[in-house]
């Protein structure tokens, strides 16, 4: 699905993303694991062509994103939690722009049957700007389902809904994995989360990938008794280091 | 060309029109008061000039056709602000879109947008204040075509600015027209002007459409020379705005403004 090969991305003296390459394979959900400012967004960024890389390649469906952007992007899609769709359309109005945009063949019954998969039904004629947190969320993974993409991108899906809309979100992911064909790169801070939802998960700290593996051995692995503690570990570990040499 | 993409951004812009009578009111409110301001002005000027000038094609034609491409250009330039406001663009460069869709669709708005506002001008300079366009013959076409081509130009050229610097940078855009206007020499000869104005002034495709309206006015044959020199600096622009957008939209990409416009950082 995604082969991201050696990139890079440097800004002036300050390299947010340093040499890391990783792929994503067909059904399975790959979490994107880091502290604030470790490059998680900045990678997703590229994946979705809207930051050019410095150095390195990204392949989706053996297609290079920087050859043939228009055909790479065709079958990705995306939901994170600070874009939101424009509040002044209506869920049916946004999903049929966006459609539109994808090219998505037959896109009425499309819409209807993403607004019955993610409930949105009784939403369809209202304004996204006026829906909860948890409604809005659900609208934008179902803009994300538009084109059925082979490559899913969710940078903090569930960032700021309660408990249970998490719980339902995560459940929808999950099918949506395991019934479709594609694959999914996931981003978030809840480790919890990440331990239920995701098959392999890739720790990354100052634009590095500094370990990877299952989410459920990876703590026994490195002596941790939660993924929440290795966690924090890997962030604060470099930090501790210089402390030392100092 | 994928025409799809490009209806997407049009219906988008229909949908925010159908849904918001704000967004339509600005379409015809302002020209009309143009029309109707100038229309008085020029009703007195009538009455009390002595020269026997007829002010009503001249300066409310003249209003008329700057108000047009005003409108042009703030058809392309609102449709992409649309984007801006609503935090939209990653949504909308995340997609397969080119950017020539993208411009593409903004510029299908203009004309939709801006026709209308043309209907609505034209009514009502005709039916009260009497300002007949057949007395611009058959040239009114290349006045509207040239007007219509430098405003997509302008349009262009500012969601550009916007792109680049940021949305603070919204506040350039709306006073471009009256920054240009005494250049383009509106309602006098470009004769008026010192050297360095007139100068800058056969830059602007409109001093062309305002030379020649005023010959036609004052009875003589317009310069069809003048007027193809007017679409082709147009046309030359036209492609000179796309490149520059294009420069922009690259470097948004690169330096990471695109990615930063819809994240916590707006700048």
């Amino acid at each position: 699905m995604l082969v991201v090969d050696h990139l890079r991305k440097q800004y002036r003296s300050t390299v947010a993303v340093d040499d890391i390459s990783f792929d994503v394979r067909p059904h399975e959900i790959v979490g994107l694991l880091g502290p604030n400012g470790a490059g998680k967004t900045t990678t997703i960024n590229m994946i979705l062509g809207v930051l050019e890389p410095s150095a390195g390649s990204i392949h989706i469906e053996n297609v290079d994103l920087a050859r043939q952007r228009r055909r790479a992007l065709a079958c990705t899609n995306f939901a994170a939690v600070y874009a939101p769709l424009p509040g002044n359309l209506t869920v049916y109005q946004n999903l049929r722009f966006f459609g539109l945009i994808y090219d998505v063949r037959g896109l009425r019954a499309r819409i209807e049957t993403l607004l019955e998969q993610f409930d949105l039904r009784r939403f369809r004629d209202t304004k996204c700007g006026l829906l909860s947190s948890g409604e809005q969320t659900r609208v934008t993974l179902a803009k994300a389902m538009l084109n059925s993409p082979k490559l899913l991108l969710l940078d903090e899906p569930t960032a700021s809904l309660d408990p249970a809309t998490a719980q339902d979100v995560r459940g929808m992911i999950r099918s949506i994995a395991s019934e479709g064909s594609g694959g999914i790169l996931w981003t978030s801070h809840n480790m919890y989360e990440v331990q239920e939802v995701c098959h392999r998960v890739l720790f990354l700290h100052r634009g590095k990938i500094l370990l990877q593996g299952d989410p459920k051995r990876l703590p026994q692995e490195h002596g941790a008794a939660t993924l929440d503690e290795l966690f924090i570990r890997l962030a604060r570990e470099p930090l501790a280091q210089t402390e030392h040499a100092a | 060309m994928n025409w799809r993409r490009i209806a997407g951004i049009v219906l988008r812009q229909y949908y925010l029109m159908r849904g918001s009578p704000t967004r339509l009111l600005p379409m015809f409110a302002w020209i009309a008061i143009d029309i109707v301001l100038w229309g008085f002005i020029t009703r007195w000027l009538n009455q009390v000039s002595h020269a026997g000038m007829d002010f009503v094609p001249t300066l409310l034609g003249a209003v008329l056709l700057w108000d047009f491409f005003t409108r042009v250009m703030q058809g392309v330039t609102t449709a992409f602000f649309e984007d801006l406001w609503s935090r939209n663009f990653l949504n909308v460069f995340a997609t397969p879109l080119s950017i020539s869709e993208y411009v593409s669709g903004l510029v299908l708005t203009s004309i939709v947008t801006s026709s209308i506002g043309l209907v609505i001008m034209l009514l009502l300079a005709s039916t009260v204040f009497g300002l007949s366009f057949l007395s611009y013959g058959i040239l009114l076409l290349p006045f509207l075509l040239v007007l219509f081509l430098f405003g997509i130009a302008l349009g262009i050229v500012a969601s550009g600015i916007v792109l680049r610097f940021g949305p603070a940078s919204e506040w350039l855009v709306w006073p471009m027209p009256a920054l240009l206007s005494p250049f383009a020499g509106v309602f006098y000869p470009l004769s008026t002007l010192p050297a360095w104005m007139q100068t800058v002034g056969h830059l602007l495709p409109p001093s062309y459409v305002f030379e020649s309206m005023r010959a036609i006015v004052a009875g003589q044959p317009a310069s069809l020379q003048n007027l193809a020199i007017g679409f082709g600096l147009a046309l030359f622009e036209i492609a000179l705005a796309s490149a520059f957008f294009g420069r922009v939209y690259h470097y948004a990409v690169q330096s990471g403004l695109l990615a930063r416009y819809s994240a916590e950082s707006v700048s």
